[in-house]
């Protein structure tokens, strides 16, 4: 064994309780951070997937992010021209079917086209005002959580009629329509259908199951009265997180205004930061307090050596050398608490997500937590670091014991 | 064709170039009254000497072997080792020729306490390297079979008696084949037995192996028998008489400063 790592090692063996004392405290340190981020980290998840399940990852809509620029100012550099309204264009995206040929061609997900108008369902003499969707259930289910959703039946049911449509359960309620009751559907535009309930859905979202249904995509553009044109398509990425990269491409692609799950919930996603950074203040606070451990016992192992030290010196060892000995001490120190830590967080983490809740409030019922490789490495990291700054200040000041003051006072 | 000069050799027990030097050599520990450890020190000490340096508690005795054997640095003046001189020199060079050229042994023994005999002996290999580990349980072997100490290898220092203990400090101080054995007080914390047995061990280190040792004694017998007497007072050499007749050179030579 090399002669550092052989001293140090004897230094810990001699001092086995208080370095298992210090061991423990770094291992806390660590557990309880491992555990900590898997909490934050598990919450955030569990958040994010909920927002991104609630909505498709991209939605790629007909809107420009800039008015179309006037024909003249694109000739003339310098013309300023007043009191023309922008150029009058047909709304909705063209050619779906060849843009998402296109789309698909590299993106890592899965698309679905949607049409949406506003109307009103009428059914035994109640008018309510409805967001109509058309959708095509076979995509849709590759993009959204609404099979799911569905009471009643599946998603497919739409295609069992012609005009069939699918209606929040609370919708349904309201105005009293069971499966297979005929309701009349109106647009502003002033199209008119009968149509058939095939399902429920129940999202969850008390405004959503009042006044949204859905219809396939046909029945869509027909209300809309944009036969061959969609008015969105919904995007569901492998990697949600890519969606704010993937948008922007998109948007460069095809022109269309493409809105990333981030973009949509900006406010929320700027909170995130701020929880992240409380996290780790947290954190790094719990591991610098373990640290003082891990100084405590470098400084009582290199006061009780003293005479060692001046011996070693004595010898040979230079103080490079002497110092990697206590330094090494406090490494061996924080390795062994990050061990262990690693193992108490995981326990942490069990015991955690064994607990269940009864929230009427929350679906969960038990806590979402994160099991990530990455907060074990971090907070082994911290821990290391931490340990190895602890012990350098009394490393550093062992070495600089001159021998000849230690060696005078023992004769 | 030049025919080589023939090689001037220097007589017997003197040598060529003194392997430790110190010029004007002045140590003073600062303070509100700086206190002058050593002052002036001028003396050459060769290959294969045999050394005792005394004088009454206080004179400097011990601070002059620290200084010599670069545990401590001179306020003024040089020390040189082997022709090198050390005071401008990186600690870690210092500690390096410590390790390979200067062996220590102190009045008390100083061997760590959680490690084996031969793990203490062979420490100060292990910080050269320059062997491997067979190597160095060979050697570590070899030095404490020639002490007697062969039996006692695994044990701890706290289960030798203070002799063996003083002895496996001697075999410590040899790990890395030094030239120069400094000892402070070797016999010093040793009853008349054990004393005169840390004594011929070192005599017989100068006598047969051709070491240089360099001795801090109080006790005037052991100084008498050594081959130089340096004699300190007040932190001056007051005399540096050298008797040669113990290793038969057939001479007496004493010379005062």
């Amino acid at each position: 064994m090399n002669l550092i790592v052989d001293i140090a090692w004897t230094h810990i063996r001699s001092r086995a309780r208080q370095t298992g004392f210090a061991v423990a405290g770094v291992a806390t340190g660590v557990g309880f951070s491992i555990m900590m981020a898997s909490l934050m980290q598990g919450s955030q998840d569990d958040f994010t997937n909920r927002l991104v399940n609630a909505m498709p990852a991209i939605t790629v809509s007909d809107d420009r992010r800039a008015a179309p620029p006037q024909p003249a100012e694109a000739h003339y550099a310098a013309a300023e021209i007043r009191g023309l309204t922008p150029e009058a264009r047909r709304r909705g995206i063209k050619n779906p079917l060849a843009i998402m040929a296109s789309l698909e061609s590299w993106l890592p997900g899965y698309i679905a086209p949607s049409v949406k108008v506003q109307g009103i369902i009428r059914y035994a003499n109640q008018d309510v005002a409805t967001s109509i969707i058309g959708i095509d259930p076979r995509r849709e289910t590759l993009v959204s959580d609404l099979p799911k959703q569905m009471r009643g039946a599946t998603l497919t049911a739409l295609y069992r009629a012609t005009n069939a449509i699918i209606i929040g359960d609370r919708l349904a309620e309201k105005i009293g329509a069971r499966i297979g009751a005929n309701l009349t559907v109106q647009t502003s535009l002033g199209t008119r259908i009968n149509a058939q309930v095939v399902g429920y859905f129940h999202s969850g979202v008390r405004q959503i199951d009042e006044t949204s249904a859905y219809v396939q995509t046909r029945t869509g553009q027909v209300l809309a009265r944009q036969t061959g044109l969609i008015n969105e398509l919904h995007l569901r990425l492998r990697d949600p997180m890519a969606a704010r990269e993937t948008a922007a491409r998109i948007e460069k692609d095809t022109g269309y205004k493409s809105v990333s799950w981030q973009e949509a919930h900006e406010d929320l996603i700027s909170t995130f930061v701020i929880r992240n950074l409380i996290m780790y203040t947290v954190v790094g606070a719990i591991l610098l307090v373990a640290s003082f451990g891990t100084y405590n016992i470098i400084s009582t192992i290199t006061h009780e050596k003293a005479r060692d030290i001046a011996i070693m010196k004595s010898l040979g060892l230079s103080e490079r050398k002497v110092r990697s000995v206590f330094v090494l001490e406090a490494l061996i120190v924080g390795l062994g608490g990050a061990v262990l830590g690693f193992l108490l967080g995981y326990l942490l983490c069990l015991a955690l997500g064994s607990i269940r809740i009864s929230n009427p409030f929350v679906d969960a019922d038990r806590l979402p937590l994160a099991y990530d490789a990455q907060h074990y490495a971090l907070a082994g990291l911290v821990a290391l670091v931490s340990s190895g700054l602890a012990g350098y200040a009394p490393a550093r000041k062992a070495a600089r014991v001159h021998p000849v003051e230690i060696i005078r006072g023992a004769t | 064709m030049i025919a080589a000069a023939p090689e001037l050799s220097a007589p017997a027990g003197f040598a060529a170039r003194p392997i430790i030097e110190a010029k004007g050599v002045s140590r003073i520990l600062p303070g509100i009254v700086p206190v002058t450890l050593v002052h002036d020190i001028n003396i050459e000490i060769g290959a294969n000497e045999f050394v005792a340096i005394t004088g009454p508690s206080g004179s400097g005795k011990s601070s002059l072997l620290y200084l010599l054997g670069l545990l401590d640095l001179p306020t003024t003046g040089e020390v040189s080792i082997d022709g090198r001189a050390t005071t401008e020199m990186r600690e870690e060079e210092r500690a390096r020729v410590r390790l390979a050229k200067l062996g220590f042994v102190f009045q008390f023994h100083f061997l760590l306490p959680e490690f084996s005999i031969l793990e203490n002996v062979t420490l100060p290999m292990r910080a050269l390297g320059a062997l491997s580990a067979r190597q160095m349980t060979q050697r570590g072997e070899g030095l404490l079979a020639a002490l007697g100490l062969a039996e006692h290898r695994h044990k701890r220092p706290d289960q030798l008696s203070g002799g063996q203990r003083q002895r496996v400090a001697v075999a410590r101080a040899l790990a890395n084949e030094p030239p120069v054995i400094l000892a402070d007080e070797p016999t010093g914390s040793l009853d008349s037995r054990a004393s005169e047995q840390v004594f011929e061990l070192l005599q017989n280190l100068a006598l047969n192996q051709g070491k240089t040792v360099v001795a801090v004694t109080h006790d005037l017998s052991i100084a008498a028998r050594m081959w130089r007497r340096v004699e300190l007072v007040d932190g001056r050499i007051v005399s540096d008489i050298r008797t040669d007749f113990d290793r038969g050179a057939g001479k007496n030579v004493e010379n005062r400063p």
